[in-house]
């Protein structure tokens, strides 16, 4: 059975620009306008803008909104205050990953959740089912919200120059919501690129409106081909490839965001504790090749011709030149420093384990 | 619209080869590097490698993707164009200049289950 391909509110522009098409997570989505590295070079030298309106929101209110929230989520919301936001994960009670998601702290009753687009319906399922015993209502707002990332150096002189959007006053993973055109936006300082930027949250029409300001401004568009390169060299992961049902946040190395103590627990939080103090029998590492050979997702990694694990994303740097993959192995062999192999096709690549943040980002704190 | 040159052969997962003598020079049309986009690297076989015709005998990646290079004919590898070591979007800039390996054909029948570039330009559209 096939499921209709559904399309953002941006699509006809995109397919009008020439953009390469194609679908991404029950969405058809453009990968390039122009090409991956001149896309992925306007972010970090200057500026470009996505089209994330297939990413899906959903919106937790009323009395229990808090402790809900809390609950189904591994960051600590009593940690920030209203108009920030935290990043983190949703979690089985085995502490696989339902999804990685972040949540707007709207105010103490009132919380703004922004997941991934394949996951949608896992999700919003999910969160109902946990739903049950909170006084909460839980608002699945998807279809109300198309969603452009500004990302990049002269993000912000953009946001102001062309969409008229003062945005001096947030700071990173902040938001504000203001009027435009007499509707409520959501404006952030959050991104998935390794740059300073932002995120704009509003009815279709008005993004479609401000997408052809910043064309008509000469602001590169860019596909989710390079949005992929651009995260991946910041260290940031994509569900799917490195967080998974199988992957917990702890084997993938992402504990910064799993608060263990914080109060009232969540669901996944005793299987958490456990990996963290037994240690998970996988881990996710950086790695760097010697030469310029590609490790693609789902190429096996040897310690001397032993398969220790696989690739989970692997491209050759854009920024830095070189090859570098995050790879899921054993936890044995996952030291910083320990040298192991990747087959590609018939050869095999020495490489080496390393931080798996490649490039240093540029965020505005 | 892609250039395809008259007197190559081609194959239906674009690759040609030029022959001259026993030789064959062999690498993607035009169409290939065009559909690819930039390409990033090129993963060569090494000389006195064998390669069959219709089997793989290397790659061609862009930023997203590796596709896979299918040998059009049987032979030996005599020389490998070591300019795209260092240098792979050469391949961008002229697809058919910039071969990738240089084959002593084992067999010149095989020659003839290819396509000419008349019936190469009318599988690709052009």
């Amino acid at each position: 059975m096939t499921e209709e391909i559904k399309v953002t509110c941006l699509h006809d522009r995109h397919v009008a620009q020439g953009a390469l098409m194609s679908p991404f997570a029950g969405y058809d989505m453009p990968i390039q306008y122009v090409d991956i590295t001149t896309e992925h070079n306007a972010v970090r030298n200057k500026v470009g803008v996505f089209d994330v309106s297939h990413m899906g929101e959903v919106e937790i209110t009323g009395p229990d909104a808090a402790k809900f929230t809390n609950y189904i989520f591994t960051n600590d919301i009593n940690a920030i205050k209203a108009g920030q936001i935290l990043y983190g994960m949703m979690l089985y009670p085995d502490g696989g990953t339902v999804d990685d998601l972040l949540v707007y702290r709207v105010d103490d009753n009132d919380y703004f959740l922004v997941i991934n687009a394949a996951n949608i319906d896992k999700d919003v399922a999910w969160i109902m089912e946990q739903a049950k015993d909170f006084d909460v209502k839980v608002d699945h707002q998807s279809a109300l919200y198309g969603q452009i990332a500004v990302q990049g150096p002269d993000a912000e002189k953009t946001m102001g120059a062309v969409l008229n959007i003062d945005t001096t006053d947030l700071t990173f993973y902040t938001f504000k919501k203001l009027e435009y055109d007499g509707k409520t936006i959501i404006v952030s300082r959050t991104g998935y690129t390794g740059e300073d930027g932002f995120e704009v949250y509003a009815d279709p029409a008005i993004i479609c409106k401000m997408w052809d300001m910043l064309m008509e401004a000469g602001v590169q568009p860019c596909g989710l081909g390079c949005r992929d390169t651009l995260r991946f060299e910041a260290g940031l992961p994509l569900y799917g490839d490195e967080l998974t049902p199988e992957i917990s946040p702890i084997a993938a190395t992402f504990g910064m965001f799993v608060k263990l103590d914080k109060e009232g627990g969540f669901i996944g939080r005793d299987a958490c504790a456990q990996q963290k103090a037994e240690g998970t029998p996988k881990k996710l590492v950086g790695l760097e090749l010697e030469g310029k050979a590609i490790p693609r997702h789902g190429y096996d990694v040897l310690d001397g011709d032993k398969v220790v694990g696989y690739i989970t994303t692997g491209y050759h740097s854009i920024t830095l030149d070189k090859s570098v993959a995050f790879a899921l192995v054993d936890r044995a062999v996952g030291a910083l420093g320990n040298t192991l192999n990747v087959q590609i096709r018939k050869k095999v690549f020495p490489a080496t384990v390393v931080k798996k943040r490649f490039y240093t980002p540029n965020y505005k704190k | 619209m892609s250039n395809v040159i008259d007197g190559l052969y081609y194959s239906e997962s674009h690759e040609y080869v030029k022959v001259e003598g026993n030789f064959g020079f062999i690498g993607i049309t035009d169409y290939a590097q065009h559909e690819l986009g930039n390409v990033v690297y090129v993963d060569m076989p090494e000389v006195d490698d064998e390669v069959t015709a219709g089997e793989e005998f290397g790659a061609v990646e862009s930023v997203k993707a590796a596709s896979d290079l299918l040998s059009p004919v049987s032979g030996t590898v005599v020389e490998v164009n070591e300019a795209l070591e260092d240098e792979p979007g050469l391949i961008n800039k002229d697809a058919f200049e910039n071969w990738i390996i240089k084959v002593e054909l084992s067999d010149m029948s095989e020659l003839d289950s290819l396509m000419d570039a008349a019936a190469y330009k009318a599988m690709i559209g052009e």
